[in-house]
């Protein structure tokens, strides 16, 4: 690690750590920027370092939101009767039982979206190009509208969560610590992933798939556990979301579609797919703008993010970190030798 | 007479109403160079395209190495170490050469848990000893798309080497690249069948190149195989030099 990427981590964490005490009252807005992170990080996986647009990663977010919520509730109580009420009924969590069904919950929402994943990776991967962006954003809406319309579930009246057993405060700084975990974690993963062979088999796809085919690559393989690992952090995310929110509900909620599903592609795009830094700057950009333009442009703000988009998309394809690559391409191992330097390995001839 | 690499089995492939391969049967002896010529458009690409299991044939039979492939996947038959190129010269373009190399190490034992594994010393090692085979190795750092088309070539031919094939078909690979520097791939191609014992098997446009190069030549013309032999044999042949002049 160099010194710069050493000081920036250390920042970063200083940050992560101070942010909630110095900021008390953000505290949920800069917990929702780590997930808007862990979103970018998870995104840029299928999207930027394999070549797989994914419109419909938010299905995982959802559907561990679901998971998770159906266990908390499960645990104590019967799920239907419980949704069918409104929140009419108000059942009481000891604080072991909602932290049992919490940490239950989380667990089986990763292991669910995996389980799912790998389901959908055997229909959505015989597809590609425009049409697996299109088959995974037709997998989102029908999720979402499945969820709706199935009653155990509560439906489109949604499902009010167990209530956090401690003070607001206490609240927010449980949920602020658990999305800076897996966003760190989230983030370290991949940084390894990237470096061993499976960064370069992702690569290898996006740059062309028939190619790697042909060299005997096991490429369904690659696709399956990379969506896998997006599929396992969303979530995660989903279920911690849902129980910070406190309320949830299909469309808004747990499957927002225009929102959360196209800031997750918006945010790589901006800061520089296929890269690792990228999409982290991507997320931390785009949120603050997102968050400044709901508070001085409210009624204006998804022109002034559509605007954003489309900006980026026509005249910056490559990010911020994309273009810094182009320019400065030693920054990032690319390095362009003379031909008279040492010209040769030990061994010649092969 | 030595063991044969490749059989085919009176192949058939018709796109719609068009015959591209009709009835041809062939056979590539283990260790050799063998050619494969005919005019634009008589089916050589899509012979490869068979063999190498890019689409299912209509009939017909193709061994390699007395194991029938025709029902196997692209990425199935390479593990078994028949290994093609392609005549648009494909690479990854945003990765480095090295990089190109690495990807291209063979994956007939890979597991599940290797993909999490970094590339052994000795893999990086054989990569930069086969791009210096190459004549790349200073460029081993470059992204690949940054290279001539002529290099481009070479790193494919590098590729292919690196994933250990045990016979190798190359669309046109001299095709696109400057007089000067075909010598020394028609060099680099003997060197690899003899060194490695890897059998060729090419499709070539260039006769000079294929009748230096090869010791049987097939010739198709209009999707039938019309002719085969020696390289002196198919050079006078009339029929071939009809299919390629049209008769006078």
């Amino acid at each position: 690690m160099t010194p710069r990427s050493r000081i920036l981590h250390i920042a970063l964490l200083v940050f992560a750590v101070t942010a909630p005490f110095v900021f008390p009252n953000y505290t949920v807005a800069i917990s929702v920027l780590w997930m808007m992170v862990m979103f970018s990080l998870t995104w840029d996986t299928l999207g930027g370092q394999m070549g797989y647009n994914s419109l419909g990663n938010i299905t995982f977010f959802g559907l561990g939101m679901y998971i998770s919520a159906v266990t908390q509730i499960a645990i104590r109580y019967d799920v239907g009767k419980y949704t069918a009420a409104y929140g009419a009924i108000k059942v009481d969590f000891t604080p072991h039982q909602y932290y049992l069904g919490l940490g239950l919950g989380i667990a089986l929402a990763a292991l669910g979206c995996v389980i799912v994943a790998v389901i959908l990776s055997w229909i959505l991967f015989g597809l590609r190009g425009p049409y697996f962006a299109i088959g995974t954003l037709g997998v989102a809406i029908a999720a979402a509208e499945l969820t709706a319309a199935w009653g155990y579930v509560g439906g489109g009246g949604g499902i009010a969560m167990p209530v956090f057993p401690g003070p607001p405060r206490e609240r927010g700084l449980f949920f602020y610590a658990g999305f800076v975990l897996v966003a760190i974690v989230c983030y370290l993963f991949l940084r390894w992933l990237y470096g061993t062979r499976f960064g370069l088999a992702l690569n290898a796809i996006r740059d062309d798939e028939d190619k790697a085919e042909a060299l005997g690559l096991h490429t369904r393989r690659y696709k399956t556990v990379a969506w896998c690992t997006s599929a396992f952090f969303l979530g995660i995310a989903g279920a911690l979301f849902g129980n910070m929110t406190g309320f949830i509900e299909p469309l808004e909620v747990a499957y927002p579609v225009l929102t959360f599903n196209i800031f997750m592609v918006a945010m790589p795009l901006l800061g520089g797919k296929g890269t690792l830094w990228g999409p982290i700057l991507g997320a931390v950009l785009f949120d603050v703008l997102r968050e400044a333009t709901w508070t001085y442009l409210l009624g204006w703000q998804y022109v002034a993010l559509g605007l954003l988009i489309t900006v980026n998309v026509v005249y910056f394809q490559q990010g911020i970190l994309g273009w810094v690559r182009a320019k400065k391409p030693e920054w990032f191992g690319v390095r362009v030798e003379d031909s008279n330097v040492k010209a040769s390995p030990a061994r010649s001839g092969a | 007479m030595s063991a044969l690499a490749i059989e085919l089995h009176n192949v058939s492939k018709a796109y719609g109403a068009i015959v591209a391969n009709r009835d041809v049967s062939l056979k590539v002896e283990e260790g050799s160079i063998t050619g494969l010529i005919g005019p634009n458009g008589s089916g050589k690409t899509t012979l490869f395209n068979s063999i190498a299991g890019y689409h299912p044939i209509d009939s017909g039979s193709i061994l390699f190495e007395g194991r029938e492939i025709s029902k196997l996947s692209v990425q199935q038959i390479a593990r078994l170490g028949l290994v093609r190129t392609f005549q648009q010269t494909r690479i990854f373009s945003k990765m480095d050469c090295v990089h190109n190399l690495l990807i291209a190490m063979p994956h007939r034992d890979s597991e599940y848990g290797h993909m999490f594994r970094h590339y052994p010393p000795e893999t990086v090692e054989k990569a930069e000893r086969l791009l210096e085979f190459v004549g790349l190795y200073s460029k081993r750092r470059l992204i690949a798309g940054s290279l001539s088309f002529g290099q481009q070539k070479l790193l494919e031919f590098a590729m292919a080497l690196m994933n250990e094939p045990k016979a190798l078909l190359l669309d046109e690979p001299t095709a696109g690249i400057n007089p000067t520097l075909i010598n020394g791939l028609i060099d680099r191609l003997k060197r690899a069948n003899e060194e490695f014992g890897i059998t060729l098997f090419v499709i070539e446009h260039n006769m000079r190149v294929v009748m230096n190069l090869a010791q049987h030549i097939y010739c198709l013309s209009r999707g039938e195989l019309l002719a085969h032999g020696s390289p002196d044999r198919i050079q006078n042949d009339q029929r071939v030099v009809e299919a390629y002049l049209g008769t006078q």
